[in-house]
């Protein structure tokens, strides 16, 4: 029995093994010495495991008394989340190493936010949620206060552990009301509990889990840590922040609510339709007035979770999948621009300013054609690969009834599109500045270059990425 | 005789407690980390009369998990906030605003 726990759970222990090991190492090494052959190391860790899960057989495996699910969702999720922390482990390194704060610590510290996020998508028990939820959320506070000696992430780092912990103890006073009310943590427990109506001490329960659940993905009107963790996390940590642990906090999320409260889903509904809006809307206005890149693609990372819960709400198999799709195309087109942000340096010193890339397409036209396909794609326009994520999306929406809702979200992805074709505009028409440095890392430009090739190319079939999408989809609902 | 009611009622105060303590506060940064203590302990005044209520040892266990989680997580914010007070000198909440906008 416990060997067959075990073995379901065999690729989150040998990623804990590996990293306690890797940190033992790195301290008996020196941490300068260490860093550079950590940072490929984890990245091939990850790359193995995400081939591994990727390949292991088909089915659903539970282990410790259906605590823990291993299923075609999580299988997904997991795959995305390794294959996204390697790539931004590649593409930090340069970054870290002229910045001077390469240390061993970091891929370490990442290891440990996956492992949380892998038990997060996983989890199928409060208990369970917890741990990762948390596993994650402290790998990531001191991931954002990284460069300890900089004022900025410092104070990133007290505003990201204190609404943190705000709502690690909004959803756990959830957890517990629901605890109460159903007799016991399990996800199939609490579904059995409710029988066929909802008692009013678990929708109790429900919004505080809810609300929590809001600030980890960054959903209005639980957003106001992220533009300033964003602005002031070192830019690595702000790529990674950006993509893995968003789908790892979906992906809990729409486990949560489909496994545990589907008896609820009218009352959940309502309440991730206004967290969508309201995200999308305050994603595409907000961000018009930054100047700082990393704010900017802050308001852009809410403004996209908002396009996800759209799918998300529609609660069917079909926005599951629509919403799997849009975190997978989000995620790619998010680590194309990162790469090219990490690299953006004038003299040596990181600048993060827009106006810095006026006039860019003169000096780089390869860089700046990739920039363009990237800034469409976030946008959404037509021929690019983001355009089908959203129309995925609002199918879904439109498909469960929710059309204001579909609606709204086109008022609001075209008020976003501004803010991307301004970079745009400043690439192809602004007026001459100092020109940025011409350098930049080979891993990071062949990232970038892949990303946005896959943005055009893409627009085929986009690589079955929907069948894949569709098979985790229909695990969470059997 | 001490009903769950009570037990429900004494454990919602100090949580409300916790959460204005950290909206309300505009002292120092430590009261913010005493006030996320206090929300955690409420929510395990929750669990274990849940536990005792229901006869069911599950919230017990989870309380144990909050509790070394809870202290994991002091850990880590006091030494962020040692790394802030070496940056700029102060631990004042008002002093955390570097970036606004």
């Amino acid at each position: 029995m416990i060997a067959r726990d075990i073995a379901t759970l065999l690729p989150e222990l040998i990623l804990a093994g590996y990293a306690m090991a890797a940190l033992l190492w790195g301290v008996f090494a020196g941490r300068f010495r260490a860093a550079p052959v950590l940072i490929w190391m984890t990245a091939l860790v990850f790359a193995g495991l995400a081939a591994w899960i990727g390949f292991s057989p088909e089915g659903t495996r539970t282990a410790f008394g259906g605590a823990f699910t291993d299923d075609a969702f999580a299988r997904f999720s997991k795959v995305v989340i390794l294959g996204a922390s390697a790539l931004t482990l590649l593409i930090s390194r340069d970054f870290l190493e002229r910045e001077k704060i390469l240390k061993f610590e970091f891929p370490l510290l990442a290891a440990f936010a996956v492992l949380g996020m892998m038990i997060m998508v996983s989890a199928s028990d409060l208990m369970v949620l917890y741990m990762g939820l948390e596993l994650q959320s402290l790998s990531l506070y001191v991931l954002a206060a990284f460069h300890r000696n900089d004022l900025r992430s410092t104070e990133a780092g007290i505003k990201y552990f204190v609404l943190g912990a705000l709502s690690s103890g909004l959803l756990l006073f959830g957890a517990s009301l629901t605890y109460g009310y159903s007799g016991t943590t399990l996800f199939s427990g609490i579904a059995e509990a409710a029988g066929g109506s909802t008692p009013f001490g678990l929708l109790y329960g429900l919004v505080f889990i809810l609300v929590g659940l809001a600030f980890k993905i960054s959903a209005a009107p639980f957003h106001m840590w992220v533009p300033d963790v964003y602005e002031g996390a070192p830019t690595p940590v702000t790529a990674f922040f950006s993509t893995a642990p968003k789908i790892a906090a979906i992906g809990l999320f729409a486990r949560l609510l489909i496994e545990a409260f589907a008896v609820a889903s009218a009352d959940w509904q309502l309440i991730l339709a206004i967290l969508a809006v309201s995200s999308m809307f305050l994603g595409a206005i907000a961000a018009i007035g930054q100047r700082n890149i990393k704010r900017l693609m802050a308001y852009s990372s809410i403004a996209h979770m908002g396009f996800a819960l759209m799918g998300l709400a529609a609660g069917t198999p079909d926005g599951i999948r629509a919403m799997l799709v849009y975190m997978v195309i989000y995620v790619v087109m998010n680590l194309g621009t990162f790469a090219f942000i990490l690299a953006m340096r004038r003299d040596g010193w990181a600048v993060t300013d827009i106006d810095a890339l006026s006039m860019y397409s003169r000096q780089a036209p390869a860089r700046a054609l990739a920039l363009l396909v990237l800034m469409f794609s976030l946008a959404g326009i037509v021929p690019m690969v983001g355009f089908f994520a959203k129309f995925y999306v609002f199918l879904a929406a439109v498909e469960s009834g929710l059309i204001l809702l579909a609606i709204a979200g086109g008022i609001a992805s075209v008020i976003g599109a501004f803010y991307y074709l301004r970079i745009v505009y400043y690439m192809y028409f602004g007026e001459p500045t100092d020109p940025l440095d011409n350098r930049m890392p080979a891993t990071g430009f062949g990232v970038m270059l892949a990303s946005a090739a896959i943005m055009v190319i893409g627009a085929i079939n986009l690589f079955n990425l929907v069948e894949f999408a569709d098979v985790a989809a229909s695990a969470l609902f059997s | 005789m001490i009903e769950l009611e009570h037990y429900l009622a004494v454990a919602t105060a100090l949580f409300v407690i916790g959460v204005f303590g950290i909206f309300l506060n505009r002292k120092n940064i430590i009261v913010i980390l005493m006030s996320i203590e206090l929300m955690l302990l409420a929510v395990n005044i929750n669990l274990v009369a849940f536990s005792v209520h229901l006869g069911d040892l599950t919230g017990q266990i989870f309380t144990l998990f909050i509790l070394t989680v809870a202290a994991a997580e002091a850990a880590i914010g006091l030494a962020i906030l040692v790394c802030f007070h070496r940056n700029r000198n102060s631990i004042a909440v008002d002093d955390v605003s570097v970036m606004k906008g």
